[in-house]
C-alpha cells in the first residue's frame, strides 16, 4: 500500500464570461514511503495546481472544484475537513514552493517563521523552539544559525532563503514533502547544492518526495518513477533509467531532446518542441499534444488516446508511440493495452490493466546503449 | 537612526525659508490689509495710512520680510494684529484643542477603518464588501460642515446626548495647566471636567473623522487583498498555522504598511485644523481662528501659526517613517 494514492485528481476552474478550464484532467499517481516521484512537464500543464491540491490550498471558491481521491495512509486529502487538513498541514505534509524570497514574510525574523510551525505542531515554546530551530537551520547547511535566526528573509541569500524554507518543510518530519520546483528561482551552482540537500533530507529520514519540476536534469538526479504530464493528464510514467533510455511519448522524447547537452555537436542544434502549451487540443477530441506532435497519425484526432501498458513498468498515452530501442521500429506493438472506451479514464493503478508489473531488470539495462541523461550540474 | 533624525530636521531649514518667502509675498499681495479691518469702509485714506505707517507696512517689503527674518530667528513671532495678543500666546491657547480634535477623529477613523476594510476584503464580493465600499464612497462624498450640522440636530439638539458647542461646559470649574482640557483633568484628578472635555469631543471628532475614516477603510481593504494574495501567506497556510495566527501575524501586520503612512499623512493634515467642524461646532481651535486671522489681514499670526504647522506636519511624518522602520526591517532608516 502507497503512501500516497492519488487517484483520477481533477481540478476545473470556471469563471463567469470565461471557458472553464481543467487544468488537472484524471491524474493518478502514487508515493511510495522513502521514495522520490517526478511531476514533470511544460509550465501550464497543472503540475503545480495538482501540488495545491493535495495540500487544500486551492483558493475556496465556488468556481474552483476539486475531484477524485488521495488517500494519505487512510485519509482522503480531498476530502478530510478543513480544521483536520490544518493539524496534517506542516506536520504530516510538507510543502517547498518555488520562489523562496515571496514565499517567506518579509517582516518576521527567520527563527520566528521556523518556530512557529514547532509550536504550532511539536508544542515547542520559547528556548526549545529556538534550539530546535536552529538545529534545523544547521542542518539544512545554514552556517551560524543562532545569528540568522534573528535576521529577515532580505537579509539572506538566495539559496539560504531556499534552505531555511526546506528547514521550515521538515521541522516536524513529515511523511511526504511536496517541492514545486524548488530550484528554478536559483542559479545552478546553488540548484545542485540545494537538490543534494533534498536528496540527503530524503535518505536520512525515509520522507517521500513529490517533486514537481520541467527539468529533467532535475529528475535524472533525484526520482525513482517519472509522470510526464501534459495538459493536465500523465502522458508517460515509468521509473527513471528506462524513461530516459527509451521514452515512449513522443512529448517525453521532445522533453528530452530540448536540454543543451554538452556531448552534442558543436554545430547541432537544439531540437525543441514546435508550438507552445496553448496549441492544445481539447482530451475530448483526441490526443492534446497531437497540434504538435511529429509522429501525428490520423488515430490521434477523434478519441483521447488511452493508456497503454506494456510489459515493462511503464504506461503511456500515445497512439503511436515512439519505438522501444531494439523493437521493430514502424510499428509499435504494446504488450497490453487498456480498455476502450471511458475506461480509459482511469490512472496506471486502476482499471482493466491491473496492478502495474514489477520492473523487468531487461529494460532496465536497456539504457546503457543510449547516451546517458544529463546528470544535475555539479559544479 | 540618529543620523536621519538629524539630516531630516537639517532639510527643514531650507524648506521653512522657502515657505516664509512664498508666505509673505502671498500674504502681502493679498487685497486690503489689516487698516481695512481695523477700520472698515468709514477709514479716511490718512487714518488708513497712519494705522499701516504705525505697523510697519508702509516700508518696502524687503524690508518687512527682513524684519520677520530677524524676530523669527530669535524664536519671536510677534503680536496679533486684531487681539494685540503674543501670537505664541494665542497658538498654545488654541492648538491643544486642535489637537484634542484631531486625535479623536484620527482614533475613531483607526479603530472603525481598519477592523472595517480587513473585514470588507475577507469577504470580497459580499453584502458587507460592498456595503463598506459604498459607505466610504459616501463617507468621502459628504461635505464635513453638512455632516457636522446633521450630528449636531440628531444628537445634540433633539436626542440630547451629546453637548452641542464649546469644549468643555463653562460651569466646569477646572483647572489649566497645559490647555489639553482632558488632560488637564486626568492631571488634576478633576475626573468630571475630562469627562465632560472627552463628552464635547465626541461629535466634532465623528464629523472630523468620516473623510480619513473611509480612505483608511479602502486602503486597508486594497492592502489587505494585496497580502491575501502573496505567497508567503500560501506558506504560512501550508504551515497549517491556525487561521488566527495567519490572519493576525501574517496578513495583517504586512497589509499595515501602506495604512501606515496614510495615517500620517492624514493626521498631519488634521493637525493644521478643521475649519468647518470647528466653526459649526463653536470649538476653540486653530482652525477657526486662522480663517478669522486671513478675513483681518493678521499676517503675524497667520505667518507665525502656518510656520509652526509646517514645522509640525513634518515632525509627524518624521514620526511615521520611523515607526515604519519598526514595521518593515526591510526599510532601513540611515
Amino acid at each position: 500500500m502507497a503512501l500516497l494514492d492519488v487517484e483520477d485528481l481533477s481540478v476545473t476552474f470556471r469563471q463567469r464570461g470565461k471557458r472553464t478550464v481543467r487544468a488537472v484532467d484524471g491524474v493518478s499517481f502514487s508515493v511510495d514511503a522513502g521514495e522520490v516521484v517526478g511531476l514533470v512537464g511544460e509550465s501550464g500543464c497543472g503540475k503545480s495546481v495538482t501540488s495545491l491540491a493535495l495540500m487544500g490550498l486551492l483558493p475556496r471558491q465556488p468556481g474552483i472544484s476539486v475531484g477524485g481521491k488521495a488517500d494519505f495512509d487512510g485519509t482522503d486529502l480531498l476530502r478530510v475537513d478543513r480544521r483536520a487538513m490544518r493539524d496534517i498541514r506542516g506536520r504530516d505534509v510538507a510543502m517547498i514552493f518555488q520562489d523562496p524570497l515571496s514565499s517567506l514574510n518579509p517582516v518576521i525574523p527567520i527563527g520566528r517563521q521556523v518556530t512557529e510551525v514547532l509550536t504550532r505542531h511539536r508544542g515547542l515554546s520559547g528556548d526549545a523552539a529556538r534550539k530546535e530551530a536552529a538545529d534545523l537551520l544547521d542542518r539544512v547547511g545554514i552556517p551560524d544559525p543562532t545569528r540568522r535566526l534573528k535576521e529577515y528573509p532580505h537579509q539572506l541569500s538566495g539559496g539560504m532563503r531556499q534552505r531555511a524554507l526546506i528547514a521550515i518543510a521538515v521541522a516536524c518530519q513529515p511523511r511526504l514533502l511536496i517541492a514545486d520546483e524548488p530550484t528554478t528561482a536559483l542559479d545552478v551552482t546553488i540548484q545542485a547544492q540545494i537538490l543534494e540537500l533534498l536528496k540527503a533530507l530524503v535518505r536520512d529520514s525515509g520522507t517521500a518526495l513529490v517533486m514537481i519540476t520541467h527539468d529533467l536534469g532535475v529528475v535524472a538526479g533525484m526520482c525513482d518513477t517519472v509522470n510526464v504530464l501534459y495538459a493536465g493528464r500523465v502522458v508517460e510514467t515509468a521509473r527513471r533509467r528506462p524513461l530516459f533510455a527509451e521514452p515512449r511519448h513522443p512529448y517525453t522524447v521532445g522533453l528530452l531532446n530540448s536540454i543543451p547537452r554538452l556531448d552534442a555537436g558543436r554545430g547541432d542544434k537544439l531540437s525543441p518542441i514546435p508550438g507552445s502549451v496553448r496549441d492544445v487540443l481539447p482530451w475530448a477530441d483526441g490526443c492534446a499534444f497531437a497540434p504538435r506532435c511529429d509522429r501525428q497519425v490520423e488515430a490521434c484526432v477523434g478519441e483521447p488516446p488511452q493508456l497503454v501498458l506494456t510489459h515493462t513498468d511503464r504506461t503511456y498515452r500515445c497512439v503511436n508511440p515512439v519505438p522501444a530501442v531494439g523493437s521493430a521500429p514502424a510499428v509499435a506493438e504494446p504488450a497490453v493495452e487498456a480498455g476502450p472506451g471511458p475506461a480509459a479514464e482511469a490512472g496506471p493503478e486502476s482499471g482493466p490493466v491491473g496492478p502495474v508489473a514489477e520492473v523487468d531488470p531487461v529494460a532496465e539495462e536497456k539504457q546503457s546503449s543510449v547516451p546517458a541523461p544529463r546528470e544535475e550540474e555539479s559544479a | 537612526m540618529f543620523r536621519f533624525i538629524v539630516r531630516r530636521l537639517l532639510q527643514l531649514i531650507p524648506a521653512l525659508f522657502g515657505l516664509s518667502i512664498l508666505l509673505f509675498i502671498w500674504l502681502h499681495r493679498l487685497p486690503g490689509g489689516p487698516e481695512t479691518a481695523i477700520l472698515g469702509e468709514r477709514g479716511t485714506p490718512e487714518m488708513r495710512a497712519a494705522i499701516r505707517q504705525n505697523l510697519g507696512l508702509d516700508e518696502p517689503i524687503l524690508v518687512q520680510y527682513g524684519r520677520f527674518m530677524k524676530r523669527m530667528l530669535r524664536l519671536d513671532l510677534g503680536a496679533s494684529i486684531a487681539t494685540k495678543r503674543e501670537v505664541t500666546t494665542e497658538f498654545l491657547q488654541r492648538f491643544p484643542g486642535t489637537v484634542e480634535l484631531a486625535a479623536t477623529a484620527i482614533i475613531i477613523a483607526i479603530a472603525i477603518g481598519i477592523p472595517l476594510g480587513y473585514l470588507a476584503a475577507r469577504r470580497r464580493g459580499r453584502l458587507l464588501d460592498h456595503v463598506s465600499v459604498a459607505g466610504s464612497l459616501i463617507g468621502v462624498c459628504i461635505p464635513v460642515f453638512f455632516l457636522a450640522y446633521v450630528l449636531k440636530a440628531i444628537f445634540a439638539e433633539n436626542l440630547h446626548l451629546f453637548p452641542s458647542s464649546g469644549r468643555q461646559d463653562p460651569t466646569i470649574e477646572a483647572t489649566r495647566i497645559t490647555n489639553f482640557f482632558v488632560l488637564d483633568g486626568l492631571m488634576t484628578r478633576e475626573w468630571d471636567a475630562a469627562a465632560d472635555a472627552l463628552w464635547h469631543l465626541v461629535l466634532p471628532g465623528l464629523a472630523l473623522a468620516s473623510i480619513p475614516l473611509a480612505i483608511i477603510v479602502r486602503i486597508t481593504r486594497a492592502s489587505v487583498l494585496e497580502v491575501l494574495g502573496e505567497d508567503f501567506v500560501r506558506t504560512a497556510e501550508a504551515k497549517g498555522l491556525t487561521e488566527r495566527v495567519v490572519r493576525q501575524r501574517h496578513v495583517l501586520r504586512n497589509a499595515m504598511l501602506p495604512v501606515a503612512t496614510t495615517i500620517g499623512l492624514l493626521t498631519g493634515g488634521l493637525l493644521s485644523g478643521a475649519v468647518l467642524t470647528e466653526t459649526v461646532f463653536a470649538f476653540s481651535g486653530i482652525g477657526a481662528f486662522i480663517a478669522d486671522s486671513i478675513s483681518q489681514r493678521d499676517y503675524p499670526v497667520l505667518m507665525g501659526f502656518i510656520m509652526i504647522i509646517a514645522v509640525l506636519f513634518v515632525l509627524v511624518n518624521l514620526l511615521v517613517d520611523l515607526s515604519y522602520s519598526l514595521i518593515d526591517p526591510r526599510v532601513r532608516v540611515r
